[in-house]
């Protein structure tokens, strides 16, 4: 027996699932108008930010206008990237039958095709959730972020890297998708690849095209000014995007399941891993909005085809089920995760394991540790 | 301007002019087509007749063809087939829909259409159409709701100042259920035009009685060497049918039929065969999901979590209907994105894979 599966008996993990999907019809009956109202909404002012920050940067000669249209413009990317295309994307909308919302359609402004992403995300990272060696978002393959991840003098940069996929969070994302990691490593061929690099290339001539090229060149003699703009927009959204997607996972309470413990798993027992695999933020309505809601990360990777609005709705709900199994429901504020996460990073740049510091073992840790020795 | 909306395409990556204009208004949408309600009349009891004002990128249609409307109802994009009755001429589109019983859509357009109202539009499809080079004479039969499609032909016709014979032959319950009859009243004034109305439940009609070849003898007694066209109900149409095959002249017979509502089979009975229309496979229904059909009849539909996770195995599904193995969710809506993994077929069904 394993940690994981240790956790509840086999009757009480059936119970457990039973009640999470009786929760999930709850919620996919009640859907209606309110929900496509809402992300219509999203939708609107998301383009009205983008209108408005385009604008603003062909004034961009008066400091305020600039500093407002890059914020304007940041904001629409945020939205674009975290509560609108993250979130169709996963199919939240796909029972309206709406082309514009639907999850197979959907395109976002961001260098990542939609098609790759949704392959990496939707499928690997979302089915495989914290599996090591199985879920490629478990370092994305650049950092070691488990202390299971064997060590390796490569990983003395763990920082430096840290810092790197922050700064470039899109490009992260994109070379994800074509697995750059295990192709370096011999591991996959490139030719495997030709149809993820060909929309890859596409995708991406036509976002810098319209950042880097068409915008600046439409403002005349502003041009280094908005070119500037646009990449600071691109940039404050590679950060946000960045703090709130390592949070979700990475906090160090957070746990992390191999493959043998997650064999032949039940839907019960999947929903199980996803609840200790992933952390919350806490914050106002604005912040969760801004983070396309993955502040509930926890509901989210429950239900990732449910829309994100819903999540605030029934957190109460998933948190009085866990109390009642007895599980963790990790969550706290953005910038106490966030150093969770970084001293993690700094931690496991070195060998061993680090958990010598870690605040909590959790049980499972404890498990692991009592079936290792 | 070609070249502006092209630069204004690369501008507005990835979501393109119209998910920007639409916001302005939603019919100043360059690439979709949309309609708005401009007029909406209410000719019988049980119907709307809408007045559409199509989008920029509507191309016409041809009499007797047929169109998709969209609608969203409590959020969800419902699309329904129907035959403009106007005339081709004009540049407007006038719809008359007949709320079914338990039709969603239907009703939905007979209570709620309002002018403003906008809706989504296909393109014009169908070959129940008049040739080109208009025959002399011509027959067009039409019962109930089936009226549109033969009523636009022989608009057009007249539109056209066509000078040749043409018999409008209608079949319905009652005379008081036949809309447009002012209208037909008006155009069988024209001396080359006949307007018959066979009325099977009263006697307020030029006709009693369901279709006969009696009846066809006496309204087109030239029948024999002309075109028909003629939409309805199923058995009317079978009618019409036997009656022109027992003559040998099935190829002069033109039909359209419209669909009744779905009767949505006993999900517990498997049965019926699963055809992929892409790849032009075709299997007996398993009762096992879509995607596992798919792989047994040699098909490799792309996936991923094959547990209703990861919407990679989504697919269209053009017709038939299917249950949602994880919600018991039973669905027959036609031209419907599905996932594969978790989808069962129940009775036939079309899938675009």
């Amino acid at each position: 027996m394993t940690g994981l599966q240790d956790r509840l008996t086999p009757e009480q993990v059936e119970e457990f699932g039973r009640e999470l999907d009786e929760l999930r019809q709850r919620i996919v009956d009640d859907l209606g108008e309110d929900d496509v109202a809402y992300i219509k909404r999203i939708i609107k002012t998301q383009r009205g930010l983008e209108a408005a920050g385009r604008a603003l940067l062909f004034a961009g000669f008066f400091p305020p206008a600039w500093l407002a249209g890059v914020g304007a413009l940041s904001l629409s990317k945020i939205l674009d990237n975290m509560e609108i295309g993250h979130n169709v994307m996963h199919g939240q909308y796909d029972w309206t039958r709406d082309p514009a919302l639907s999850s197979q359609r959907f395109e976002w402004d961001n260098v990542a095709p939609a098609e790759n992403w949704r392959h990496s995300h939707n499928y690997i990272h979302h089915t495989y959730t914290n599996i090591l060696d199985k879920d490629r978002d478990v370092g994305y393959g650049i950092l070691r972020i488990d202390p299971d991840q064997k060590w390796h003098p490569y990983y003395l940069g763990n920082p430096v890297y840290a810092v790197l996929t922050a700064l470039f969070f899109q490009w992260g994302v994109m070379l994800h998708d074509l697995e750059v990691d295990r192709l370096v490593k011999g591991e996959r061929t490139w030719s495997e690849f030709a149809d993820v690099r060909a929309r890859i290339v596409r995708k991406a001539a036509q976002q810098l095209g319209k950042d880097y090229v068409l915008f600046p060149l439409l403002t005349g003699p502003l041009a280094p000014l908005t070119l500037a703009g646009n990449a600071s927009a691109n940039l404050a959204r590679n950060l946000w995007a960045f703090a709130v997607i390592f949070c979700g996972h990475f906090p160090s309470d957070v746990e992390s399941f191999t493959e043998e413990e997650t064999e032949r798993e039940s839907r019960g027992q999947w929903y199980l891993r996803q609840i200790l695999g992933s952390a919350n933020l806490t914050g106002g309505p604005l912040f969760h909005v801004l983070t396309g809601n993955l502040s509930h990360q926890i509901e989210h990777h429950l239900f990732p085809d449910i829309p994100s609005r819903r999540y605030p709705m029934i957190a109460p709900q998933v948190r009085a089920i866990c109390a009642k199994y007895g599980l963790p429901y990790h969550t706290g504020p953005l910038h106490k995760q966030l150093f969770s996460v970084a001293k993690k990073i700094v931690r496991l740049a070195l060998p061993g394991s680090g958990r010598a510091a870690d605040p909590e073992p959790t049980t499972l840790e404890r498990d692991r540790d009592l079936k290792a020795a | 301007m070609a070249r502006l909306t092209a630069l204004a395409e690369r501008l507005l990556t990835p979501h393109g002019l119209d998910r920007y204009l639409e916001l302005i208004d939603p019919m100043l949408v360059r690439r979709e087509i949309r309609g708005e309600v401009t007029d909406v009349r209410r000719q019988t009891a049980g119907t709307a007749t809408l007045t559409l004002r199509p989008s920029r990128a509507w191309p016409g249609f041809r009499a007797g063809q047929h169109v998709r409307v969209t609608v969203d109802i409590d959020g969800v994009r419902r699309t329904r087939c129907y035959s403009p009755a106007c005339s081709q001429y004009g540049g407007l589109l006038e719809l008359t829909v007949k709320a079914e019983p338990h039709g969603l859509v239907s009703r939905h357009l007979r209570d709620a259409a309002v002018p403003g109202m906008v809706v989504g539009l296909s393109e014009p499809d169908g070959d129940f159409v008049l040739p080109a080079r208009r025959p002399s004479r011509v027959l067009l039969i039409s019962g109930g709701s089936g009226i549109t499609p033969v009523l636009s032909m022989l608009r057009t016709l007249a539109d056209e100042n066509h000078d040749g014979e043409v018999v409008f032959l209608h079949y319905a319950r009652q005379a008081k259920d036949v809309p447009y009859r002012a209208e037909l009243a008006a155009l069988a004034e024209r001396p080359n035009i006949t307007v018959a109305l066979a009325c099977t439940r009263s006697d307020d009609g030029d006709l009693r009685g369901r279709f006969s070849a009696e009846q066809l003898g006496a309204v087109a007694p030239w029948y024999r060497h002309a075109p028909a066209y003629a939409c309805g109900p199923a058995p009317l149409l079978e009618a019409v049918g036997a009656h022109y095959a027992a003559e040998g002249l099935s190829e002069q017979l033109h039909t359209e039929a419209f669909t009744a509502a779905l009767t949505v089979p006993d999900p517990a009975a498997a049965g019926g065969r699963v055809r992929f229309t892409r790849s032009g496979a075709e299997t007996e229904n398993s009762g096992r999901p879509l995607l596992e059909q798919a792989e047994e009849a040699g098909l490799r539909p792309e996936h991923g979590c094959r547990m209703g996770i990861c919407l990679s195995c989504t697919q269209l599904k053009a017709s038939g209907t299917v249950r949602d193995i994880k919600t018991g969710a039973v669905s027959g809506e036609e031209d419907e994105q599905i996932q594969l993994c978790v989808s069962v077929p129940v009775g036939d069904v079309d899938i675009h894979c």
